[in-house]
């Protein structure tokens, strides 16, 4: 057992770790709200020319294919970037999606023409793109989605006609193409009747409406679609396989989908350490200790377990659902440690003035936003299924959704 | 980035884990169990036999030189069949604390002993219901002559050799004792895992040898490198809970399915999962701080033990749960996994104290 990188990595970490030190700000020091996201539009601002910056020095697309412009490398050297960039202020959040989930079911299902026109451009940051797919009647029961597309007439090449409401929409509000899962027969059984596409976000007759999350700000979009056209060139896979398209977006949701951000151990413990209780300092109380013992082993064994997976990325393994561990633990510890900073701070932990209160609000700011984590990208329950079904190979619940017409089914509120 | 065991280590554990279903079965275990013996004398002796009981000692002292990652792999495996030896009393912490802290002639002379299983040792902690700490420690050694009482000690009853904590002058002092010489009174106590013996020792001018300097901090650096061992054994014990609650769960029905297919079954099952891979993932890390000597291994102890304490805790006991009522039987294993995870949840000292390790050893660290 070793922590060290094969020469080859080792040489990829130096060259990545020069061009972050000469192009970025590190986070140690740095402007916090912008470190730890806290500032949208500023890090919106920033996130251009920076993967701009990135795609000329060769840090975009680090393992997309080179025939599309990335640099064809095994998994683990993106691995080992992230490492190097997660020091610095460096905004990837708009990107993430795009060449997280978007791109990737391009390059499986798109006309070699349609990838190289597209990937180029999403690397070099210049177009922006978001995943339609979550549906006020299918959210954790994705395939569940009602949002129809009828051909335009009886041509083999007819165009599509859309009509239907999205939800959950990261990005849709600045995007310029979407990935898009549609329902084109009604009367086949659930996964069998629909059919994907990718659009152009600007195609007359989509409305983007932001949603206000409980937390405050807007970083979700519903999506209306009435009458929009798309040519029948921008269907990705066949008619009635668009379950198929779906599962390889997913499968690149599970590499894209992170893990919480602070506050978390470090965070909770330096506060402990400067807050002084009625007996003493916080540190020395042992129920404070407790707490953060637990915190501190859950936050090691995902880091644990990280090197573990890097070490069978490094063999040219695929990490499997496993990852699915990361997003469960983390969001719980995420939203725990922000409770517990709160309680710290005592009656002044409601206070969010972040000139008032400890770490400028931020474990105020995370008892909000924590709840989001927790259902984004999968709730806990599906990541718990996915455990129990993918990996521990247990049965799924009994269906009732997958034989019959889907027209029958009950579906959302419904 | 290499943070797995290799292809001899994996090899290793693939011989150990076949050897095991073959020799330490549940009906073996049982015998232990049901008091028939202390503990497993044909497995033990096997296991000398095969070089585990070694496998950490250097060949200058009569081991077979392995080293503490292939211990570690050994270690899972005997937690996952829950041998009933006295492997941790006298290897994660006898063989550890004389090759910590024995003198050239110390390891020259019991070394050899403890590698080919005929010297059995133990270490003599606890006083009672008190925690155990150097204040607390009213054992006492002068003139080379040790008294006092150690309750309860783990394979006391059938050690020949303790480790004993004692007062010293104004300190604390590691002890050697030999319990089948005079002045050592020994009686079995009942517990709850006698798979695993306990004994109270009683000791009336019993002649002790100095072992290494300052008695408290060795004493931890002791524990630090058995609680990474342990957790191995705990990873193991907590591995076979998750399939036997996954296998019963497949095979049983309810209302017309498999109660695995249930979602209160399952999510307890992903919990199980999700708790036994964080500990494995701790255990991997102490295991590298323990295999290296790193300056890391106090937090890196301390870590992979609350983590398996905690999975081990979980995984034996929701097994029951999954099991129904037939886990709670005399004749289903499943309190046997379970009355381990409260033995070795304990025997290293409680969640409590190593979770106040932890915090220290953290900010000593922070504050460097």
């Amino acid at each position: 057992m070793d922590f060290t990188d094969t020469p080859e990595e080792a040489a990829f970490r130096v060259k990545a770790r020069s061009f972050l030190a000469e192009n970025a700000q590190p986070k140690a020091g740095g402007d916090r709200n912008l470190a730890t996201g806290a500032d949208k539009s500023g890090m919106l601002a920033a996130s251009r020319p920076w993967q701009a910056k990135k795609a000329a020095a060769g840090f975009a697309g680090i393992t997309m294919a080179k025939e599309y412009g990335g640099q064809g490398l095994s998994p683990i050297m993106e691995v080992i970037y992230r490492q190097e960039e997660a020091e610095f202020i460096a905004p990837r959040g708009v990107y993430e999606i795009g060449l997280g989930m978007c791109i990737p079911t391009m390059l499986a299902y798109a006309t070699e023409e349609q990838k190289q026109r597209y990937a180029g451009p999403a690397l070099r940051g210049e177009e922006i793109w978001c995943q339609l797919f979550s549906e006020p009647a299918g959210g954790s029961d994705l395939a569940g989605l009602r949002t129809r597309a009828d051909r335009d007439g009886d041509g083999d090449d007819a165009d599509w006609i859309i009509n239907g409401q999205k939800i959950w929409t990261s990005g849709a509000q600045f995007s310029d193409y979407g990935i898009l899962v549609t329902r084109s027969d009604f009367d086949a059984p659930k996964h069998k009747g629909l059919t994907f596409f990718f659009l152009s976000m600007k195609s007359p007759g989509i409305e983007v409406r932001p949603i206000r999350q409980a937390s405050g700000p807007a970083n979700f979009n519903e999506v209306y679609f009435t009458d929009v056209r798309i040519p029948d060139s921008q269907r990705l896979g066949a008619i009635g396989e668009g379950w198929k398209v779906s599962l390889t977006t997913l499968m690149n949701e599970r590499f894209a989908v992170g893990v919480a951000p602070p506050p978390d151990f470090e965070e909770v413990f330096d506060l402990a350490r400067e807050t002084e209780l009625e007996d003493g300092p916080a540190l020395d109380n042992a129920m404070v200790r407790d707490r953060l013992a637990d915190w501190y082993v859950r936050k090691q064994g995902l880091k644990n377990s990280h090197f573990r997976t890097m070490t069978a990325m490094s063999r040219g393994e695929t990490p499997g659902p496993e990852s699915s561990i990361n997003k469960l633990v983390s969001a719980t510890k995420y939203q725990e440690v922000s409770f517990f900073g709160m309680e710290l701070q005592e009656m002044l932990g409601i206070v969010t003035d972040p000139d008032t209160v400890a770490l400028d609000g931020l474990f105020q700011s995370g008892a909000l936003s924590s709840p989001g984590y927790r259902i984004a990208g999968g709730t806990d329950e599906i990541l718990r299924n996915i455990i129990a079904e993918r990996v521990l190979g247990l049965p799924q619940d009994v269906r009732l959704d997958k034989v019959g017409s889907f027209r029958d089914l009950p579906t959302g509120d419904k | 980035m290499n943070f797995e065991f290799d292809d001899d280590q994996r090899m290793l554990r693939d011989q150990a884990r076949r050897f095991l279903l073959d020799k330490c079965p549940a009906d073996v275990v049982r015998q232990t169990l049901e008091g028939e013996q202390p503990f497993d004398q044909d497995l033990w002796r096997q296991f000398a036999e095969m070089g585990w009981l070694g496998a950490a000692i250097p060949e200058e002292y009569g081991g077979s030189g392995m080293g503490h990652l292939e211990l570690c792999v050994l270690a899972e495996e005997l937690g996952r069949s829950l041998a009933p030896t006295p492997f941790a009393s006298s290897i994660y912490l006898g063989s550890e604390a004389l090759m910590v802290a024995g003198t050239e002639e110390q390891k020259q002379s019991y070394l050899p002993d403890i590698a080919t299983g005929e010297a059995i040792w133990c270490l003599a902690l606890s006083e009672g219901a008190r925690p155990a700490t150097a204040t607390n420690t009213t054992a006492t050694v002068s003139d080379g002559k040790l008294n006092g009482e150690k309750v309860p000690v783990a394979d006391g009853d059938i050690a020949h050799k303790a480790i004993v904590i004692a007062k010293d002058g104004s300190g604390t002092g590691l002890f050697i004792v030999d319990l089948t010489g005079t002045g050592v009174e020994r009686s079995a106590v009942e517990t709850l895992d006698p798979t695993r013996s306990q004994a109270k020792l009683s000791f009336t001018n019993a002649p002790a040898e100095r072992l290494g300097g300052d008695g408290w901090p060795l004493l931890e650096d002791i524990q630090d490198r058995a609680a990474v061992l342990l957790a191995f054994e705990q990873v193991g014990g907590a591995q076979a809970c998750l399939e036997m609650a996954k296998d019963y769960a497949m095979g049983r029905y309810a209302f017309g399915r498999p109660i695995a297919g249930y979602q209160a079954i399952k999510h307890r099952l992903a919990d199980m999962y999700v708790q036994i891979e964080l500990a494995r993932s701790n255990a991997y890390f102490g295991a590298w701080a323990l295999s290296t000597d790193a300056a890391e291994l106090p937090v890196a102890a301390a870590t992979a033990r609350i983590s398996a304490v905690e999975a081990f805790n979980y995984a034996s006991k929701e097994n029951i749960q999954v099991h129904g009522g037939m886990g709670f039987t005399w004749e289903f294993n499943c309190h046997l996994y379970y009355r381990r995870a409260r033995q070795t949840a304990l025997v290293l000292g409680s969640l409590r104290r190593w979770k106040d390790r932890l915090i220290n050893a953290l900010s000593q660290r922070n504050a460097a």
